[in-house]
């Protein structure tokens, strides 16, 4: 742990050197995130509801996901140019350092310009819990908690798993995104919108929905009983099955010798 | 004639580059499939909700979410050359300009080609299985002959704008030698206004009118309106319109941009 704050402030300072360029970033960051948010607008300026969810519901719930999108972004983003540190021989340096691989290759990259969409998710999920009429007592808080929490392991473990891909194909899976970015651009609307198939592919394959969508009926007090406060915690055990895959990937690793 | 063969042959060398990539192509058409449909089934839900506040028909909704899924590659803002951006940065363009090429005309037929190969290899799949879908999911055939004759070469111009606005990118970069922050904030600008979050039609009816007249729709949401019908009889026409257009004032405006900032380059060390 005390490695990975040391990794966190050297990419801190070294950040800060480009100031310009990574307030740049950041900005650019929030615009593709105020666009995403437009779409949502626009949507119920015309619409009003979908599925039996408002304007400020769909907004609470968007800025969850965001939320917890980033802050796994921030954390992980390591994995996501992983592929290149296969392609390159870098993770052959990993191997041989009597420190964690997973560790170490977080450490790698740590995403501060991501700080910019983190504002707009806040923005948008303290604006929504004001206005929504969310009666917030303290299991609805704790819920919430959760709810970040979960997400934030379950993006992790995505992009672990997506970094175990590289072992066994040693490039990036584009596929891979429908499940990264893909969850979180459509994880905007509450799962349900999309019918139920969907919805029942997001709690037996990925279990998504249970930090999104049922935690979020409880949450805005559509029916979900007390168990649903609970259902992130389950979710997160998804982090095992990615890690098991990982190891696997490492265990069968050959180099690619450049 | 000769002037245009060195064009011609940069073309087809950069797309048979592209044409190696098939297993990203193949990945990348489950990608689209699949986000393609999710859009399909949350217009669905909104649809459910209130018919009647719908501005396009829900056939040709589906048909623009395919179709833009389909062509994504052509119309895409992130579709750029890294190379060139690395070129500039390094130093190594100076190379290229000792080409007896026009650096604009070059830089130009290069994305062209990038996004051209990256389509053929993708667009297929996806038509072939967004035509067999169940009803009220699939991809139809347009309405009329005459509004698919009209969305081929507005299909191509497109590409053009496209590919125009982003050799703007390329030689702003000249000025500010890091791309990342312009390259993104062009991206983000013109992904929302080119109707790629959602379509312009969903759009507040005062703000769809001034995008209607930016290059933006010119690129990604001209020709898929006119397949689907949307935009049809004299609507379609100035819009095709426009889209040339954009696509001369862009052109101009980049060579300008470039002759300015080749004249001021200065190369950093040997």
């Amino acid at each position: 742990m005390k490695l990975y704050f040391k990794y966190f402030s050297i990419h801190l300072k070294s950040v800060m050197q480009y100031k310009v360029s990574f307030l740049l970033t950041v900005f650019s960051q929030l615009m593709l995130t105020v666009t995403s948010f437009l779409g949502i607008h626009f949507m119920f300026a015309r619409f009003h509801t979908v599925e039996g969810f408002t304007y400020n519901e769909v907004l609470f719930c968007c800025g969850v996901v965001l939320l917890s999108f980033c802050l796994a972004e921030c954390i992980a983003r390591g994995f996501d140019t992983f592929a290149s540190m296969i392609g390159n021989g870098e993770f052959d340096r990993i191997l041989v350092r009597p420190r964690n691989e997973i560790l170490q290759v977080l450490g790698t990259r740590i995403e501060f310009t991501r700080v910019g969409r983190m504002l707009m998710g806040i923005v948008m999920f303290v604006y929504a819990a004001n206005r929504g009429g969310i009666p917030w007592d303290v299991p609805r808080v704790i819920t919430l908690l959760f709810m970040i929490l979960g997400g934030t392991t379950i993006f992790c473990g995505l992009f672990l798993l997506y970094a175990g891909f590289c072992f066994f194909t040693l490039e990036g899976l584009e596929f891979m995104n429908i499940f990264t970015d893909g969850m979180y651009q459509h994880g905007r609307y509450p799962l349900s919108v999309y019918g139920k198939r969907v919805l029942q592919f997001c709690t037996y394959i990925i279990p998504f929905s249970l930090v999104q969508y049922y935690p979020l009926m409880y949450v805005l007090g559509k029916g979900g009983g007390t168990y649903c406060i609970f259902l992130p915690l389950l979710a997160m055990l998804f982090l095992i099955p990615c890690w098991i895959f990982w190891r696997v990937g490492v265990r069968k690793y050959t180099s690619t010798g450049s | 004639m000769q002037k245009i063969k060195k064009y011609i042959s940069f073309f087809r060398l950069r797309f048979t580059m592209g044409l190696q990539y098939r297993a990203a192509a193949a990945a990348g058409v489950a990608t689209q499939f699949a986000w393609g449909a999710l859009h399909i089934l949350a217009f669905h839900a909104f649809y459910r909700t209130d018919p009647s506040a719908f501005p396009m028909t829900i056939e040709a909704t589906v048909n623009y979410i395919w179709l833009q899924q389909a062509f994504l590659a052509i119309f895409a803002p992130w579709i750029t050359d890294n190379d060139i951006f690395e070129a500039i940065r390094s130093g190594s363009v100076s190379y290229e300009l000792c080409r007896p090429v026009s650096l604009y005309t070059m830089w130009f037929t290069r994305n062209l080609s990038l996004r051209f190969s990256r389509v053929v290899l993708r667009c297929f799949p996806i038509l072939l299985v967004a035509l067999f879908l169940p009803d009220g999911y699939r991809l139809t055939l347009p309405q009329d002959l005459h509004s698919f004759l009209l969305f081929l070469p507005s299909l191509f111009l497109g590409a053009f704008v496209a590919a125009s606005l982003l050799v703007i990118v390329y030689a702003a970069t000249f000025f500010t030698l890091a791309p990342q922050g312009l390259r993104a904030v062009v991206t983000a600008a013109s992904e929302f206004l080119s109707g790629f979050v959602i379509p312009l039609p969903f759009f507040p009816d005062s703000l769809r009118r001034i995008c209607e007249a930016l290059p933006f729709a010119a690129i990604g949401s001209t020709p898929l309106r006119i397949y689907s019908g949307d935009l049809a009889g004299q609507a379609a026409y100035t819009a095709f319109g426009l889209q040339i257009f954009w696509l001369i004032a862009l052109v101009l405006c980049g060579q300008l941009l470039m002759r300015r900032a080749l004249r001021n380059v200065t190369l950093q060390g040997g």
